[in-house]
This record gives C-alpha cells, structure tokens and sequence, in this order.
C-alpha cells in the first residue's frame, strides 16, 4: 500500500470549505506546521480546527495569516488563548473571539483527549468526572452563548459526572519524526502528544513526516501510530523555529 | 487596603517543595509552581508533565534546547536519566485515574471549603471562554492538591475568600495554601492557619485573607 502524496497540493486535496480538521501538536512541539501553512495557500474557508493544547499559538505566523484570511469560523482547544492577558488582548485571535468572529469553544484537555479516543476507538458516549462543580457541568464552554448545550450528568460511586461525546474530525493534520510509505509513524519526545490520538480520531489523517521510508524499515516495535490510522503521508524538511517565545 | 511585603515568588516555591516528600510522582502548572522544580534537584522525586513526558529534566538553555522537547509550560528542558514518552491520553490516565501524588497549581481565588478558581479570568471580558487547560483533570485525579499564589491580588484584594466570584476550577479539592505570607490548611473545620511571614502576626494575615483563620496552636515562622 503506498498512501505517499507527492507534494502537499496532493495531501490536502480532499479539504474543502467548512472542513473539521483536527491539528496535532501541543504548543510549540509536534505541531504539523507546513499543512498548516499548505492549508492557508489552499485558501479554504469557514474551517473548524480542532485542536488539543494551543498548537496554533506555537505556529503562530500560520495562525496570524490564518486569521487575516478569515479562514476560521470555529476553534476547538482546551488551552486557545495567549496566556498573557496583556498580550493576548492585542492579538487579532483574541479580538475576534471577543467580537463572536470567531467561536471557541473548550474543554478540560483530559477530556478532549478522551473525545477525540472515543472517536477512534467507536465508542458513542462516555461519562467523565472532570468538571463537576464547574461551569462545565452546567453547559458546553463557548463564546458563542446560543451554542451553549445544556449538560447531562449522573453519579457514579458518589462522584457527579459529565456524559461527554466523542469528536470526530473530517481530518487530521499531524506531525511525525518518523513515518514509512504505509503511514505507519513514529514520533519524537514530546512532539507525539495530540498527534497519535488526532490520526485514531479522523476520517482522513494527512501525516507529515521529516523522515520518509520504506514499509520494513521502521522497528514494528517502535511504531506510535499503526498505518490504518493513516490515509496519507507527505515527506517535509525539519524546519526549526523558536519554541521559547510563547 | 493594606499590602503586606511576602516571601518572593521562588521562596513560596521552595516551601512548597519542602512539603513534597520523596517517592512522589508530582505535577506541576503554569506560575509559581514551575518555579518548585527549581527546589526539587537531587530529590527522589519524578515530575509529570502533561505533554506526555515522566521523570522531567531541567530547563534547558543555549545549544541544549530541543525542539521537540518542551514541559506543558512550553519551556525547553532537559531528559533526565530514566525520562519516558507518551501519547496525551495516557498522560491524562495517569493524572484522572489517581496515580499522580501531588499537584501543584496557582489559582486566582481559593475559598475555605477547598473550592478554587483558575481557569477564566472574567476581566478579560472573553464571554465566558477561558483556558482550562489540563487543570480540572489535575484537580480530580490529585491525591494531594497545593495551590500556590500570592496571598492577594496587586491591589490588595484577598484571594483567600468566602465565596469565588471567579468561575470555580474544581470544589473541595484543595488541601493546602502556600502564599507569601502564610501556609494554611483545608481542614474539615475550616482554615488552619500554620506558619506566618516573619514578623507578621495572625491577626496581620487575618486582615487580608476573608474567611476566619483558626490559628494553629503551634503557629510558627514559614519554615524555609
């Protein structure tokens, strides 16, 4: 089986406007940082990115155009926003989240890792305790108050819990150190969090790998994510970039 | 309001570290308690860190920074000797099913019954949005909650309070506060107020903190 794109035009062909595309990555690490700048080149519009742990502020040129573009209309995360009040006020993500331009919408990032799990994994609804006693328990976390959907609970063992559901993305767009022509990948460090998850989640995972091999030459003991998780791989230089400027 | 001058930012986090013990698998957020690890080098003690990481290094600098390599903080660090890898959702395991020992987080307000507020700062005038990060997740899964912060906000405004007017984080799950003037217990009583700033009194931090301390019959100077 061969899933290699031969260039990114290739990778991303199946996204249109109004995709769901889930971005791997957490910060600055693992984040799939030449599909996102592909993505923005494609011009597709009224996007919803899915994300896990703010991998748009550690790309943040790819989030500032992204933005000027107006090619979002929904992110999804559980840590969006710049952490600093002062300078997320200026930003032009934060401006468009105040004025509704945007919606965000968010979650405890255990939970959302679990959502995007279940997705992959075909389990339709589960119970979590993670954020009983907080507004989390009441409604969805949104900007957007007409969004807001009333929250079921129930108590398990005396412990209020939340019925979550699974979050299946249309894509994935994640990073690998590592990945062979059958989409089998491996990550690096800290680079593997969302990543993994993001490709079970999907229903097309669009991998880019800094090193392309061939089918027998990753260790099968070493393999993060197996090839079925996978529909396409393209192959990128490593590029470095600053990871401490967040 | 009076402001009273406290222990600086990296003395609260190293009475906290002395409150870990060893053998601990401990979590650390965003704030002052990043600042514990600083206090943590040549203890038996292995850090978890949310991105997916065990046994956490020190922070990197210069030619050692790996880009592939960050702590939940986004800060560079180091391997340690025995760090492991993995995916978000077993990092998550390990924090909701109870198996880290201590976490250790700042917090915008804590309140007597244990109840604190982290996550949405409503000044920031976002409509209800905010980052939550993994905190909730931490709050749940803690067999020992600390929250370190300074004792009132830069006005003066106690951060110790009756009821949060901030959006809660997590409810009657914090059970210990380290400020710059004072470390106080969540007890079933209410606020066990058991070490002070030097040369402050009770009744010193009592005026900035809302609910009513009880003083520790042993009460001491921070212990350092």
């Amino acid at each position: 089986m061969n899933k290699v794109a031969k260039d990114m035009e290739e990778a991303l062909a199946g996204i249109g406007d109004g995709a769901v595309i889930a971005i791997g990555g957490f910060f600055a690490a693992g984040v799939p940082r030449l599909l996102l700048q592909a993505l923005v080149r494609k011009g597709v519009k009224d996007l919803t990115l899915a994300c896990g742990s703010g991998p748009l502020l550690g790309a943040k040129d790819e989030l500032n155009t992204l933005l000027e573009n107006n090619q979002i209309r929904k992110l999804i995360d559980s840590y969006g926003l710049f952490r600093s009040a002062t300078k997320g006020g200026q930003h032009l993500l934060e401006q468009k989240v105040r004025a509704g331009e945007i919606e965000l919408e968010v979650y405890p990032m255990g939970t959302l890792c679990e959502k995007y799990r279940m997705a992959g994994a075909g389990i339709p609804a589960f119970f979590i305790p993670v954020g009983a006693g907080a507004m989390v328990e009441e409604t969805t976390i949104t900007n957007i108050e007409g969004n807001r959907q009333k929250r079921e609970t129930r108590i398990f063992d005396g412990q209020t819990c939340i019925l979550e559901y699974p979050l299946k993305p249309d894509f994935a767009l994640v990073h690998a150190h590592m990945g062979d022509e059958e989409g089998n990948l491996r990550y690096r460090k800290t680079a593997r969090n969302f990543n993994h998850v993001m490709a079970m989640a999907a229903r097309e995972t669009i991998a880019e790998v800094e090193n392309l091999v061939s089918a027998g030459d990753l260790d099968p003991e070493t393999v993060h994510t197996p090839g079925i998780f996978v529909q396409k791989v393209v192959k990128v230089p490593r590029i470095t970039f600053d990871i401490t400027n967040l | 309001m009076k402001k009273y001058e406290g222990l600086p930012r990296e003395i609260i986090a190293l009475r906290v570290s002395k409150e870990i013990e060893d053998n601990s698998y401990v979590n650390l957020g965003i704030g002052i308690p990043t600042l514990v690890s600083n206090w943590l080098e040549g203890r038996d003690v292995i850090l978890q860190s949310e991105i997916g990481m065990l046994k956490t290094g020190s922070l990197a600098e210069g030619d050692a920074i790996d880009q592939d390599l960050i702590n939940a903080s986004c800060q560079p660090v180091l391997e340690a000797n025995g760090t492991v890898y993995f995916d978000i959702c077993e990092s998550f395991a390990m924090i909701r099913g109870g198996h880290v020992d201590v976490t250790v987080m700042g917090a915008f307000q804590v309140n007597e019954s244990g109840d604190f507020a982290s996550w949405l700062n409503p000044s920031r005038g976002l409509n209800g949005v905010g980052n939550i990060g993994g905190s909730m997740d931490l709050a749940v899964g803690a067999k020992k909650l600390f929250v370190a912060m300074e004792h009132t906000t830069n006005d003066g405004a106690p951060k110790i309070v009756r009821q949060l007017t901030y959006p809660a984080t997590a409810r009657k799950k914090v059970n210990m506060i380290f400020t710059d003037l004072a470390v106080i217990e969540v007890t079933n009583k209410g606020l066990l107020l058991k070490e002070i700033y030097p040369g402050l009194t009770a009744e010193d931090v009592q005026s900035v903190t809302e609910p009513r301390l009880i003083v520790a019959p042993d009460l001491r100077e921070i212990e350092l």
